[in-house]
C-alpha cells in the first residue's frame, strides 16, 4: 500500500480514497460528487493542457482541477 | 388551492425532461424573487386531477455555496411543497442518493423517480425497486423520461403518497461525536423554539454543525447569545475532531451520508452484472474527443460550426425581419404627414422594435445551438479542455463559448453572447465574462472597422482585420483577469464537474428551451429597448433647427429650383417613384440633395447629441477625435453600425449604404483632421468603448442588476479612452 497524491496518479491508476483534506467549499463540492475515504477511483485521463485530470468515481466521470486533486489522499496497490 | 410539489434532482438525471413530459405546453418561466435563478412551474392534469410542478434547479447538494442550492432549499422550506418528487439516476444511484439524503433531512415527505431504467439496464445494473423503497421509507417509482414511460404510475403514487403519509424524518448517525454534539444543540435549539417555525430543530443544528452561512446568519439575527453558544458547541466539536481525527464536522457529516448509502446499496439493493468501471460508448467517444490532439481540432470545428450554424442560418429570417421593417417604414414614409410623429414613428419606434426583433433569430439559432451542444454533454467536455487556459485569466472553461457568440470569431454579436453566459454556473466567473464578451468584434463594429480600413489601410486590410481581433481577444482576457483581481475579486468558485455520459438531446426539449429563453428576451428586454430607442432618436432630433436656419436652406432649395430653367425645374417637382431624368435635371437634384445634407448636418450639430459631442471635443482631442466623431460615436451606443451612417451625416453627405461607405471612406481619407493614427485610435476606441444598449439591458439583466449595465457603459468607455489616448499620444510622439 503506498499513499499518493492524485494528482501524483498516473492516468488508468487506481487506488481507495484515504482522506479529503479540504474544507469551506471546495471540500463541499468534492465531498459532495462522492469524493469521501474508502471510495475508489481511477484516473481516466488528462486534459489536453495536463489539466484538469478526469476520474471514474463510483461508475460515472468526474473532473478536478490539480490544485484541487492536491487536497486528495489515495491509497494505490 | 391546488397540490403543489417540487421536482428535484441532480444536473443530468432527465429531470428536465420528465418536466417536460409531465407539463407538456401547461408551463412558464418565471425568476425566483430577487435572483436571477430561473424557476420553472407547470400543470399536471390527469382523469381531472390537477398538480402543480415546480422544477427546482438541478443541484447535486443543498449547501449555502450557491445561488441554485439556497433558492431550492429556501422554496421547499418556506412553500412547504406537499411532495418532493427527486429525479434520481438508476445508472448512477449512489451519488444521486446522496441529496435524497438531504431532502429526507430536512423532513419533507420524498418520492423517488427511479430515471434512466434503460441506461442501468444496459450497464448491467439491476436494482430491487422494493427493498430500495423499504429500505429508504418512501416510495420508489422506476421510469424512462424521454420516452414518457411511467410518468403515470409516478403520479399516481404521489397523488396516494400525498393524502396517506406523514413520513418520519431521516436521522441517521453521523458518527459519535458529532452525534453527542447534535444532540446537545438540539435540545437548546427545542427549549427555545429557535427558528422552529420553518426548519426541523435537528436540521438546524446540523447545519450549525456544517458551518451553513444562510442558517448561522438567520440563526445570529434571530438569537444572537443562543446562537453564539450553539457555536460554542460546535467549535469544541470541531477542535475535538481537528485534533483526534485530522477532519472536520462537516466532512464527517458527508462521509456519514455516504456512509449510510452505502450500506443500504450493500444490502442487495443492486446487482452488477458487469464491471462498473467498464468503458462505455461514452467513455470511447472520449477517448478521441478529448484526447491531447485530435480534441482541440476537434473543438474548434465545433466551435466554428456553432458560429456558423448561429450567423449563418439565421441570416435568412433576420433579412425577413430587416425587409418587413424596411417595408413598414417605407409605408409610414408615404402615407404618414410631414413632421415630428413621422420622425418619432419611423425613427424611433419602428426602427426600434424593428431592432428589438432583429435580433430574435440571432437569440433563437444561438441558443439551438448551444443547448445542443449542452444537452449532449459537449459543452463539458469543451469547458474540461479550456479550463487550463481561462482560468488563468480569473475565468471559466465554459467561458468560451459566450466569446465566440459574441464575435471571438469576428462577426458574432453580443447580445447572445451576454445570454450565453447562462451555461457558467460560477458566479464571480460568470459575472466577469458577461463585463468582458462585447469587446469582442461584433458584426456591428465591422462596417466601422471596413470603413477606417478602406480609408486608411487599404493594402493591409486582411491583416488589420485579424491584428483588431487579437486585440479584442487580448484585451477582453487582461481585463478579465484586472476585474476578478479588482471588482470580482475572490478565489476561483471550484471546478470540480461532472462530464456526463454523451446523449441524443431529445427535440421537444430543444425546442422548448430555445423558445422560452427567446420569449424572456423578446418580453423583458424589448420593452426596455424600445424605450431607450425613443431616447436616443430624442436626443439626436431634439432641439429642432430654429425656423430661421431651416429657412435659409429653404430659400437656398428655392433659388435653386427658379434659377434652373422651367422645364427641367418641373421634371423634378412632379417626379414620382423611379423617376427617369434628363441629364440636366439630375445635376439639379444632385444640387438639392447636397441642400438636405447640410440642412441635416446642421440639424445634427444642433441636437443634444451634437452638442453633447462638440462639448466634448476638448477632451476627445487627445484621442484624435472631433466633434464629428463623437457624435457618431454617441449615434453608436443605438448600435455600433450607426456610427458610418452618422459620420456620414456629419460630413453632409446624406444616407449612407452601410455595405457601399466608399464616398465617406474617401471623404474621411481626404478630410483635414483625419489621418492613419486617427483611425487606428477611433478603431481601438470602438473594440472597447460602451456595449450598444441592447447589450446593456441584457448585461443588466443577466447579471441581476442596473448596477453592473451601468458599470459596463462607464468602465469600458473609460477604458476605450485611455487606450484610444495612449494610441494616439504615443502615435504623435512618434511622429505617425
Amino acid at each position: 500500500m503506498l499513499k499518493l497524491n492524485m494528482r501524483q496518479m498516473k492516468v488508468n491508476q487506481t487506488g481507495i480514497i484515504s482522506a479529503v483534506k479540504a474544507n469551506g467549499e471546495l471540500g463541499r463540492r468534492i465531498r459532495d460528487m462522492g469524493v469521501v475515504p474508502g471510495t475508489e477511483i481511477t484516473i481516466q485521463g488528462r486534459a489536453p493542457l495536463y489539466d484538469p485530470v478526469c476520474l471514474r468515481i463510483m461508475g460515472f466521470t468526474l473532473t478536478l482541477r490539480n490544485n484541487e486533486a492536491n487536497y486528495i489522499e489515495v491509497e494505490v496497490k | 388551492m391546488d397540490e403543489t410539489i417540487a421536482l428535484a434532482g441532480n444536473p443530468n438525471s432527465g429531470k428536465t425532461t420528465l418536466f417536460n413530459e409531465l407539463t407538456g405546453s401547461r408551463q412558464h418561466v418565471g425568476n425566483y424573487p430577487g435572483v436571477t435563478v430561473e424557476k420553472k412551474q407547470g400543470t399536471y392534469i390527469n382523469n381531472g386531477y390537477k398538480l402543480n410542478i415546480v422544477d427546482l434547479p438541478g443541484t447535486y447538494s443543498l449547501t449555502a455555496y450557491s445561488l441554485e442550492e439556497v433558492v431550492a432549499r429556501d422554496f421547499l422550506v418556506n412553500e412547504k411543497p406537499e411532495m418532493v418528487v427527486n429525479i434520481v439516476d438508476a445508472s448512477n444511484l449512489e451519488r444521486n442518493l446522496y441529496l435524497t439524503l438531504q431532502f429526507m433531512e430536512i423532513g419533507i415527505p420524498v418520492c423517488i423517480a427511479l430515471n434512466m431504467m434503460d441506461v442501468a439496464e444496459t450497464r448491467g445494473i439491476e436494482i430491487n425497486i422494493n427493498k430500495l423503497s423499504r429500505l429508504l421509507g418512501i416510495p420508489v417509482v422506476p421510469t424512462i423520461a424521454r420516452s414518457g414511460k411511467g410518468k403515470k404510475e409516478l403520479m399516481e403514487t404521489v397523488a396516494k403518497s400525498i393524502k396517506n403519509t406523514n413520513p418520519a424524518p431521516l436521522d441517521i448517525s453521523y458518527g459519535d461525536d458529532v452525534d453527542k454534539a447534535l444532540g446537545e444543540i438540539e435540545e437548546k435549539i427545542k427549549a427555545k423554539n429557535f427558528l422552529t417555525e420553518n426548519y426541523r430543530a435537528r436540521w438546524t443544528a446540523l447545519k450549525y454543525l456544517e458551518k451553513d452561512e444562510q442558517i448561522l446568519k438567520l440563526g445570529q439575527k434571530t438569537n444572537p447569545s443562543l446562537s453564539k453558544e450553539l457555536e460554542q458547541i460546535v467549535q469544541k466539536v470541531s477542535d475535538h475532531l481537528n485534533e483526534t481525527l485530522d477532519t472536520y464536522p462537516e466532512a464527517m457529516i458527508a462521509d456519514y451520508r455516504y456512509g449510510y448509502i452505502k450500506s443500504i446499496i450493500k444490502q442487495g439493493v443492486i446487482r452488477h452484472n458487469q464491471d462498473r468501471n467498464r468503458l462505455y460508448t461514452s467513455d470511447k467517444i472520449d477517448k478521441v474527443v478529448t484526447n491531447r490532439f485530435l480534441g482541440p481540432i476537434i473543438m474548434v470545428m465545433v466551435l466554428i460550426g456553432l458560429y456558423k450554424f448561429t450567423f449563418t442560418y439565421s441570416e435568412m429570417p433576420v433579412g425577413w425581419f430587416e425587409s418587413f421593417f424596411g417595408w413598414l417604414g417605407e409605408f409610414a414614409e408615404t402615407h404618414l404627414a410631414e413632421g415630428l410623429l413621422k420622425s418619432l414613428i419611423i425613427s424611433g419606434v419602428i426602427d426600434g422594435v424593428g431592432g428589438v426583433l432583429g435580433f430574435v433569430p440571432l437569440i433563437m439559432f444561438m441558443f439551438f445551438g448551444i443547448s445542443l451542444l449542452e444537452d449532449s454533454g459537449y459543452l463539458a467536455r469543451v469547458a474540461y479542455m479550456l479550463d487550463r487556459i481561462f482560468r488563468f485569466f480569473g475565468l471559466h472553461g465554459s467561458s468560451v463559448m459566450a466569446f465566440i457568440v459574441s464575435g471571438g470569431i469576428a462577426g458574432g454579436c453580443a447580445v447572445p453572447g451576454v445570454m450565453a453566459t447562462r451555461t457558467l454556473k460560477s458566479p464571480r466567473e460568470r459575472l466577469a465574462t458577461l463585463l468582458t464578451v462585447p469587446f469582442m468584434s461584433c458584426a456591428a463594429k465591422l462596417p466601422v472597422f471596413a470603413l477606417l480600413t478602406a480609408a486608411f489601410f487599404a493594402e493591409n486590410e486582411a491583416m488589420i482585420m485579424v491584428i483588431i481581433t487579437l486585440i479584442a481577444w487580448l484585451g477582453a482576457l487582461i481585463t478579465a483577469k484586472v476585474l476578478r483581481t479588482t471588482v470580482i475579486k475572490g478565489e476561483s468558485t471550484p471546478f470540480v464537474m461532472e462530464l456526463p455520459p454523451y446523449r441524443l438531446p431529445t427535440f421537444k426539449g430543444l425546442l422548448i428551451h430555445t423558445w422560452e429563453r427567446t420569449w424572456q428576451y423578446v418580453k423583458k428586454a424589448g420593452t426596455i429597448i424600445l424605450g431607450i430607442s425613443i431616447i436616443l432618436w430624442a436626443m439626436m432630433t431634439f432641439p429642432n433647427l430654429p425656423e430661421s436656419k431651416t429657412k435659409i436652406f429653404e430659400q437656398k432649395r428655392q433659388t435653386l429650383l427658379a434659377s434652373a430653367p422651367a422645364s427641367i425645374a418641373n421634371e423634378v417637382e412632379a417626379a414620382g417613384k423611379d423617376p427617369k431624368f434628363s441629364p440636366g435635371a439630375m445635376e439639379l437634384k444632385k444640387q438639392l440633395s447636397t441642400i438636405d445634407s447640410q440642412e441635416a448636418e446642421a440639424a445634427l450639430k444642433n441636437s443634444i447629441a451634437g452638442r453633447f459631442g462638440m462639448a466634448l471635443e476638448g477632451i476627445t482631442k487627445l484621442a484624435g477625435f472631433d466633434w464629428r466623431t463623437n457624435i457618431a460615436l454617441v449615434g453608436g451606443f443605438a448600435a455600433k453600425e450607426v456610427v458610418v451612417s452618422t459620420l456620414g451625416t456629419a460630413y453632409s453627405l446624406g444616407e449612407v449604404d452601410l455595405e457601399e461607405s466608399g464616398s465617406l471612406s474617401q471623404t474621411l481619407a481626404r478630410a483635414p483632421g483625419w489621418n492613419s493614427l486617427v483611425a487606428f485610435s477611433l478603431i481601438i476606441f470602438t473594440i472597447f468603448y460602451a456595449p450598444c444598449f441592447v447589450a446593456v439591458v441584457c448585461i443588466a439583466r443577466e447579471a441581476g442588476s442596473w448596477k453592473w449595465g451601468a458599470f459596463s457603459m462607464a468602465f469600458n468607455t473609460a477604458l476605450a479612452f485611455c487606450l484610444a489616448v495612449a494610441v494616439f499620444q504615443i502615435g504623435s510622439f512618434l511622429g505617425y
